[in-house]
């Protein structure tokens, strides 16, 4: 029996910690500075919403890591002693480890910008960015104007949150298009539309120059480097993208790079620790990713997979198609397989938008065989298997598509826009494809 | 925008008032010659009780209705004081035949606020009988003008349509405040005097005698308050659903399926058989949440009226025996939970605000499924001794008696249960109280739906992010997000498919579907979307 200690109690290190349990009895301890128990970072923003609790968050209820042999360790690590297998608490305890797994994610961006430490600026990635958000906009009175820097998942979220106070919010966007860098363009801009229309100051193609501080050396405005403009608020959100929480291990031995370097077995370059989740960084990306992955389901993987590992069954970190969600405001969004901003070179793009404007759906696929790359989906929701099992099939955008009734996930009674999709996918392609009627038999068979 | 919920919130709250206010106004004035009548109709011969009954009730000044009510049972109590006198002392003087013989004059005091709600029924004099419809502006015509300007700004208030929950966990009335308590003791106070001392609310039935009388012919009972009060505020809190939903079209058909079977299947059917001389049926309440249909007064009544009657019967047991079963195997218990079943349309239209009150612990559960099918057992066995009795014209059944365990079930269980907890308790546990761990039927509708029904929320592949909202918002306190987190199907006996999950879910993960059984129950270990052999490894069984 081993002694497996987990930094981080994130959806990275619980996975690991879980599945190992599931395969053996070994000792697990996981290690948090943050909580005491595992939470759903991404539905911190619900609880500032008042759509939830804290306690809501918490997917496991707190009986769940006794009866599981899972101890819990409030603490934070200073650094890591591999050569004697031990971790340095604040405090000055010590603690050892046969296994170490870092699964410590990642913290928000901050590039340099004048008065980025002031009081009232903050990102929004812990539970104590959430307290802080609660202390620096509990309302409009005490905060009459929030400006949001970065559009990302993130940006977009803090900006719903606000709102949700009737928190007067200017968003800016480094990108002339909200996500341009992911989404292509026609998407972005039904984006944009979209957040105009829940009265939020959208700021397209400026950048943050500077926060001002007041005599208190509280934030009181912002200025945009393009224009010079100063904008007054009360509370700054840097939502420009994180980076792998590693400062803590600068000399600590373990390779970084810009995450901490991992191969396919998420090994790190020193025997028995690992790393997974959003601060891995792999030394070449996986199928086609990105070295970091910072996605609730990647992390996810990561701790599937190398709980194998750990128990005896070697496995490699082998993730099969891409796919994400999120929600922006009111439309939600999926993606299966491939789709870029730009499609990429011998790719098309095949668009579609509702007359309504709250509904779209982009195509990849390869030009001269049409063979379906991936989909983005705005304001429909689709079925992640029959996805997942048509690229394995290497299908066509033509069978797809005629089998897009399938792949409805919608509610029962919803409007369908499969007809529509398929009638401009004619036009614009010469076919004559027709949607086939939903089957049960096709979206239960294995492929 | 904002001024006007103010405004629609001040009238509503004004009518409430009168509404609550008019039992304490009007006189009671009992004549004798209604004195006569009433006695006739009960075929009341004992002098005693004539006497006591003038004495407490004829030419008085005008009461209030507490005082009217306390002086006829004063009478009825001392007519029986009498007796138990006598009985007392024949009992003592071994004079059987004579003891035996003053039983027949007492009153059950179960009878007592009936009585005395008739003899009010024919008493009542004063502002309130003399201007009902304008009563009725004042009370309903408020209360519902009030509550649509509260609720019909939202449309605005809201924002786009999409999931507006915000706040709910910052708001006095929706997080267990002292807005939520209040309205709990509103209710818990208005099902207490609805059920225990109906005489003392006979005001509102004279608001609503006009109604009821263009409806049945007769006068409004304080059921017919009670049912008149629900379809209303259903009506009106499907109003809040519409907007809330607006965006949700499964909301939108289920919230007027609910609201058809209410108002015009429980409520307006059954009147119109009174008025046509038949028993009064609501055609949807299927036995056992029906606990009294093989009453023997029911029974009794059904064979007596001819042809309709016998249909009801048949209807009544092919309705529980085969229509139930069939349609929760092709569509899930939904079908009548949250698409038919007035208890679900409450829960669904008044109580949808406070649905994220249901506990989602390990041990509510546990509670649960002991709670609900001993309520099971408890109706079947009450009904077992009921026909007993009936057919052999026994008084008791396995040393059960039938009149005690009826009357038991009726006021544990058809009273307490079903209306004092489950509506009063509605702002701290939820919608759902009596739905979740009370009713028979839904226990029963449980069992197929579980082992063996089409009906299931699947559970979109690998991308439920664990954020919560699917089971903060569960209305029936099923923890879905355990079985979301693990790519696994929801398949619980006790979901009514409201589909609130699939609503609220951000990431669209969730979907009520009725498909083919084989896979309807999937656990998985690894989701979807990892390494495929990985999945296979650890997923194989």
């Amino acid at each position: 029996m081993k002694h497996i200690v987990i930094i981080g109690n994130g959806i990275s290190g619980v996975t690991v910690a879980r599945h190992i349990r599931k395969l053996s009895d070994h000792k697990i301890t996981i290690i948090s500075a943050e909580t005491d128990h595992f939470f759903s970072r991404t539905a911190l923003m619900y609880v500032y919403m008042g759509h939830m609790k804290f306690e809501h968050t918490k997917p496991y209820e707190n009986y769940f890591w006794k009866k599981n042999r899972i101890e819990l360790k409030r603490a934070f690590v200073e650094t890591v002693d591999h050569e004697n297998k031990q971790l340095l608490l604040s405090g000055g305890e010590k603690f050892a480890y046969d296994k170490l797994v870092l699964a410590v994610g990642s913290t928000p961006n901050k590039f340099g910008w004048p008065g980025q430490d002031l009081d009232g600026v903050q990102g929004l990635y812990s539970k104590q960015d959430l307290d802080k958000l609660e202390a620096n906009a509990p309302n409009n009175k005490a905060c009459n104007r929030a400006v949001i820097v970065g559009g990302g998942l993130i940006g977009i979220e803090m900006v719903e949150m606000l709102l949700s106070r009737k928190i007067p919010v200017t968003f800016l966007v480094r990108e002339n298009n909200f996500w341009n860098g992911v989404l292509p363009i026609s998407e972005s801009q039904m984006l944009n539309r979209h957040i105009k229309s829940h009265h939020v100051d959208l700021r397209l193609g400026f950048n943050l120059d500077s926060i001002l501080a007041d005599k208190n050396g509280r934030a009181r405005a912002v200025t945009i480097k393009e224009t010079g403009e100063e904008i007054p608020c009360n509370v700054v959100g840097l939502t420009a993208g994180v980076s792998p929480n590693v400062a803590f291990l600068k000399d600590s031995g373990i390779e970084l790079g810009r995450g901490i370097k991992v191969n396919p077995m998420l090994e790190t370059n020193i025997k028995d620790v690992y790393a997974i989740g959003d601060c891995a960084e792999q030394h070449e990306g996986i199928n086609g990713r990105r070295p970091i992955e910072a996605v609730w389901y990647t992390g996810r993987m990561m701790g599937e997979a190398l709980a194998q590992t750990l128990c005896d069954n070697p496995t490699p970190y082998n993730p099969g198609h891409w796919f994400n969600s999120a929600k922006f405001m009111d439309i939600e969004y999926q993606t299966y397989g491939w789709v870029f901003s730009n499609p990429k070179e011998g790719n098309t793009h095949f668009h579609w938008i509702h007359k309504d404007d709250d509904k779209c759906i982009t195509i990849e696929m390869e030009e001269s065989t049409r063979k379906f790359i991936g989909i983005n989906n705005f304001g429909i929701r689709l079925r992640h298997e029959l996805f997942d099992r048509w690229l394995t099939e290497g299908q066509s955008t033509d069978y797809v598509l005629e089998h897009l009734k399938d792949a409805n996930f919608d509610p029962e009674f919803y409007s369908h826009y499969e007809k529509d999709i398929l009638s401009a996918y004619n036009n614009k392609y010469g076919t004559a494809i027709q949607p086939k009627k939903k089957s049960w038999k096709r979206i239960f068979s294995k492929a | 925008m904002k001024a006007l919920t103010y405004l629609g919130l001040a009238i509503f709250l004004t009518g409430l008032t009168i509404f609550t206010g008019s039992i304490f106004l009007g006189g009671f004035n009992l004549q004798e010659a209604d004195l006569t009548t009433f006695l006739n109709d009960k075929g009341i011969e004992n002098e005693l009780l004539q006497t006591e009954l003038k004495s407490a009730l004829i030419d008085k000044e005008p009461m209030g209705i507490f005082d009217f009510s306390s002086s006829v049972r004063g009478a009825l109590q001392k007519n029986n004081d009498h007796f138990d006198s006598l009985i007392a002392e024949y009992d003592a003087a071994k004079e059987w035949d004579k003891k035996g013989a003053q039983y027949q004059y007492r009153i059950n005091e179960k009878d007592f606020r009936a009585m005395s709600f008739s003899l009010a029924k024919k008493a009542g004099v004063g502002f309130i009988v003399e201007n009902r419809g304008l009563m009725w502006l004042l009370t309903f015509g408020l209360g519902i003008l009030g509550a649509l300007l509260f609720i019909i700004p939202q449309l605005k208030l809201l924002g786009p349509k999409g999931i507006k929950n915000d706040g709910v966990y910052h708001s006095a009335a929706t997080n267990r405040g002292w807005i939520a308590w209040l309205v709990l003791i509103y209710l818990v106070a208005f099902y207490i005097v609805l059920y225990f001392m109906a005489d003392y609310v006979v005001n509102w039935t004279f608001i609503l005698d006009p109604i009821s009388n263009a409806l049945s012919g007769n006068d409004a009972s304080q059921w017919f308050v009670y049912g008149f009060l629900y379809c209303v505020i259903m009506t009106v809190m499907a109003v809040r659903m519409y907007i809330k939903y607006r965006h949700n079209k499964y909301q939108i058909v289920r919230t007027t399926s609910v609201l058809f079977f209410q108002i015009v299947i429980a409520f307006l059917i059954p009147e119109i058989m009174t008025s046509l001389n038949m028993p009064a049926y609501d055609f949807k309440n299927a036995f056992p949440l029906d606990y009294d249909f093989f009453f023997d007064w029911n029974l009794e009544s059904l064979i007596n009226s001819g042809g309709i009657g016998l249909f009801i019967l048949v209807w009544g047991i092919v309705l529980t025996l085969v229509i139930v079963p069939v349609m929760v195997y092709f569509f899930g218990k939904r079908w009548y939970c949250s698409w038919v079943c007035g208890c679900g349309g409450l829960a669904e239209t008044l109580g949808d605000g406070f649905r994220q009150h249901s506990s989602k612990k390990m041990i509510s559960w546990k509670l649960e499924r002991w709670l609900i099918h001993s309520v099971l057992v408890f109706s079947l066995v009450m009904t077992l001794v009921t026909l007993y009795c009936y057919f052999t014209g026994e008084s008791s059944f396995i040393g059960i008696p039938a009149d005690w365990i009826k009357n038991t079930y009726s006021v544990l269980i058809g009273a307490w249960f079903a209306g004092v907890i489950g509506t009063g308790f509605y702002p701290i546990f939820g919608n759902r109280v009596w739905c979740r761990f009370g009713c028979p039927l839904a226990a029963y509708l449980g069992f197929v739906q579980r082992f063996k029904s089409r009906f299931r929320i699947t559970t979109n592949g690998g991308q439920c992010i664990s954020c919560g909202n699917c089971s903060t918002y569960c209305e029936q306190g099923i923890d879905v997000r355990a079985y979301a987190q693990k790519g696994e199907n929801i398949v619980r006996s006790s979901c009514v498919g409201c589909g609130i999950c699939s609503a609220v879910c951000p990431r669209g993960v969730l979907k009520l579907e009725n498909g083919p059984l084989d896979g309807r129950i999937n656990p998985t270990d690894v989701l979807l979307g990892n390494d495929v052999d990985l999945m296979t490894l650890v997923n194989k069984k």
